[in-house]
């Protein structure tokens, strides 16, 4: 394992060198996690409010009229039309103009000014079970207190919950979403860059002539390594800088650990995208392979978004061989819970483990391919 | 026009034998829409079920252990620890091996037989803040419940509204029933994209464009020759996901069938279209990629696939109009969940199609101009 600083640093500003030449591919490199940033942070919010929400108000009373106001002073619910009939309502959540429609019977003011039990009807479309768990939690809760408000009595409940969040009080999908995006966007990063550095020595049939240098596998993968590794980091600075200066992400851990495990975490993402090059031969093939194997499981299995704890068995074993599985942990933790190194340093371990991993297996590979 | 036909036929083939050469490449038209489906359909969830929960029981009463059972026995939570002191709570908050922590007070064992309202502490992490409102949510329940069931049947007086909730077209909440059509539209458009704008550059790159160029075939042929085989593995794949989809994972379809075939066809022309585009900004493969990627995730983002498009600032909502991925989701899932018919889904393939029709004629014509 012998290596020469010299010819890695030869092999390095080479590959600089053609990074340079196609600015194109680097201005997107450095646009991506831009872009991506933005619209997460601006545009995405898995927050539910102002539901489209059709109201089918058949009694017309001020009653009535009470209840619906209530729905929309919470903010949750914004009322898109005033049905004239019950088959509008059906019209409108076919054609997904609602998303949410309440009915109010004709007699209900009477029912409850009589005492008896008024019926409510509300219909939720269903097709996004997400928002629609959500709102039906929230109708539950407003006509509930709607309910004991015009029954008069304000009992005390037996049992009164109280409810504190932490990390996160106001429960904002920003704060939860942009810290593990940041893992997502560096695989992504990883991905795009390395994958196709080898693949295409060997289409160009420029590979022969690097075989034919002295320069060993393990200089020339860290040659082609480091390039991409300083790209990966200002793209790492650039959304840590967007995180918390332009959305208010709180950062309450060690910024100097955050830089070392990001290091440590985007060395087995590139090297990761370096085995596959070098095993995929073709460009076409390495970008499909590196689709597979770096962005979809960092998006969908890492926890980014989706409780790994909801998942079947097999998928949350899986799950323990995604990287961006602990880099999110280790990121919602400076981030957010101001974890110190103590708790995140397994997950620290980890990362190291699979960074090691794959930078032997990538050597094991080009040895084989380069005889 | 008989020529056209047969240069076209041709030039399909040769793309045909070059895509699926690599026997890698066979594999990957296969693998890649059935493992996300797989993902899709097992792994992304947004229900909120077995929510890791800690129990801090200070009480250690029948009431508090009645409680705790009704918290298991709901399936929401999954009671992993009971920790002996705050400072535990706070350490399995912190390390994020509990999402909930339910804290029962000493008293509120007795308090609850003397009828004297009582209290009860909840922690939620709040990390992950979609978990986290849906779980608090379903906590509250079972506690007000459980204070329901205590106080004994209600009074005439209370609950004067009875609200009866139904969830139309996916009754249960089911999240893989509204992302698994989701899956075809996007394994539809990251495969059409990335092999119509890489195998276009590849050309150019090894040089052999010029080869092609002086052949009697006419620009016009090497487009639809170039984009063919792709919307037949295009095809392929929207099989492929709908029988996974029905056989595997049980998703309904309540609409008409043969619509999909016919709106997958629109849809393919802007997807096939952006594709051709992207081949003609890019000058080499690894442009090619990263161009991709750039139109897709953003695509992806702004579609509703994922986040519902009225959560957006208004100015996000004008941009999604020129997105083909929104218009191609709403007719799948009013396909498979709804049962729409062409009568409701009309206004989206007349927008899809046009979309269609004009990505194509300008990718079309800076085609030939390149070609030129």
């Amino acid at each position: 394992m012998f290596m020469k600083f010299l010819r890695i640093k030869a092999i390095a500003k080479k590959e600089l060198i053609q990074i340079w030449r196609d600015p194109l591919s680097l201005a997107l490199a450095f646009m991506m996690p831009v872009l991506l940033l933005l619209i997460f942070g601006y545009a995405i919010s898995l927050d539910v409010d102002n539901l489209s929400t059709i109201v089918y108000d058949a009694d017309r009373s001020s009653t009535s009229r009470e209840l619906i106001d209530e729905l929309t002073a919470s903010g949750y619910f914004s009322v898109v039309r005033f049905a004239d009939s019950q088959r509008e309502i059906d019209t409108y959540l076919d054609t997904g103009r609602a998303r949410v429609a309440v009915s109010i019977p004709m007699d209900f003011a009477k029912t409850v000014r009589t005492g008896g039990t008024a019926q409510l009807q509300i219909i939720v479309d269903g097709s996004d079970s997400n928002t629609a768990t959500i709102a039906l939690g929230y109708l539950s809760a407003l006509t509930e207190l709607y309910s004991q408000r015009i029954a008069g009595e304000r009992i005390t409940p037996l049992i009164e919950t109280i409810v504190r969040v932490w990390y996160n009080p106001e429960l904002k999908s920003r704060n939860f979403i942009i810290p593990g995006l940041i893992a997502v966007i560096m695989m992504v990063i990883a991905a795009l860059l390395t994958s196709l550095t080898f693949a295409r020595e060997w289409e160009r049939g420029t590979m022969e002539q690097l075989i034919s240098t002295p320069v060993k596998p393990q200089e020339l993968i860290l040659g082609k390594l480091l390039p991409y590794f300083l790209i990966g980091f200002i793209d790492m600075v650039l959304t840590v800088l967007m995180a918390v200066f332009l959305f208010d992400v709180p950062l309450r851990g060690n910024v100097f650990i955050l830089g070392i495990v990001s290091g440590v975490f985007l060395f087995g993402a590139l090297g990761l995208g370096i085995v596959i090059s070098i095993v995929a031969k073709s460009q076409l093939v390495a970008s499909q392979i590196s689709m597979v194997a770096t962005f979809l499981p960092s998006f969908l299995l890492s926890g980014f978004m989706f409780a790994i704890s909801n998942m079947p068995v097999p998928l949350q074993i899986i799950s323990h061989i995604i990287p961006a599985r602990y880099f999110i942990i280790v990121l919602k933790g400076i981030f957010l819970k101001g974890n110190p190194l103590r708790i995140l340093v397994m997950d620290a371990i980890f990362l190291l483990i699979f960074g090691a991993a794959v930078f032997v297996v990538a050597n094991k590979k080009l040895q084989k391919k380069m005889v | 026009m008989k020529k056209t036909s047969e240069r076209i036929k041709q030039m399909v083939i040769k793309e045909f034998i070059q895509i699926l050469r690599d026997p890698r490449m066979k594999a990957i038209v296969f693998v890649i829409p059935v493992l996300q489906t797989l993902v899709f359909g097992f792994a992304v969830t947004t229900d909120v079920n077995n929510v890791p929960t800690a129990v801090f029981d200070l009480d250690k009463s029948f009431e508090s252990r009645e409680l705790v059972r009704r918290f298991e026995a709901s399936g929401y939570f999954n009671i992993r620890v009971m920790p002996g002191s705050p400072a535990q709570v706070q350490e399995l908050l912190d390390r994020s091996t509990v999402t909930v922590a339910l804290q029962i007070n000493p008293k509120f064992g007795t308090d609850l037989l003397r009828r004297i309202p009582t209290s009860i502490q909840l922690l939620a992490d709040g990390t992950d803040s979609n978990t986290a409102t849906v779980a608090l949510d379903y906590a509250n329940r079972i506690i007000k419940k459980y204070a329901q069931d205590l106080a004994g049947p209600p009074s005439s007086l209370s609950a004067r509204v009875d609200v009866r909730q139904r969830a139309w077209y996916n009754p249960e909440l089911k999240s893989k029933n509204y992302n698994v059509p989701g899956v075809i539209a996007m394994v539809i458009m990251l495969t059409s994209l990335l092999l119509t704008s890489m195998a276009v550059v590849r050309e150019r790159e090894m040089g052999t464009m010029e080869q092609l160029m002086v052949t009697p075939l006419k620009p016009v042929e090497l487009i639809l020759g170039k984009t063919i085989p792709f919307a037949l593995i295009a095809f392929f794949d929207m099989i492929l996901i709908t029988m996974l989809g029905v056989l595997l994972f049980d998703i309904p379809i309540n609409g008409p069938l043969l619509l999909l075939p016919l709106s997958t066809a629109i849809y393919l022309l802007s997807v096939l279209g952006i594709g051709l585009f992207i081949s003609t900004i890019a000058k080499t493969q690894q442009q090619a990629l990263m161009a991709t990627f750039l139109f897709y995730m953003p695509a992806v983002l702004l579609s509703g696939f994922m986040f519902p498009i009225e959560n957006m600032p208004v100015m996000f909502q004008y941009v999604t109009y020129l997105n083909p991925l929104r218009y191609f989701l709403v007719i799948i899932r009013g396909i498979f969940l709804k049962g729409n018919g062409i009568a409701i889904l009309w206004p989206q393939m007349t927008a899809l199609l046009l979309l269609g029709i004009g990505v194509f004629a300008l990718s079309a014509f800076r085609f030939k101009k390149r070609l030129g």
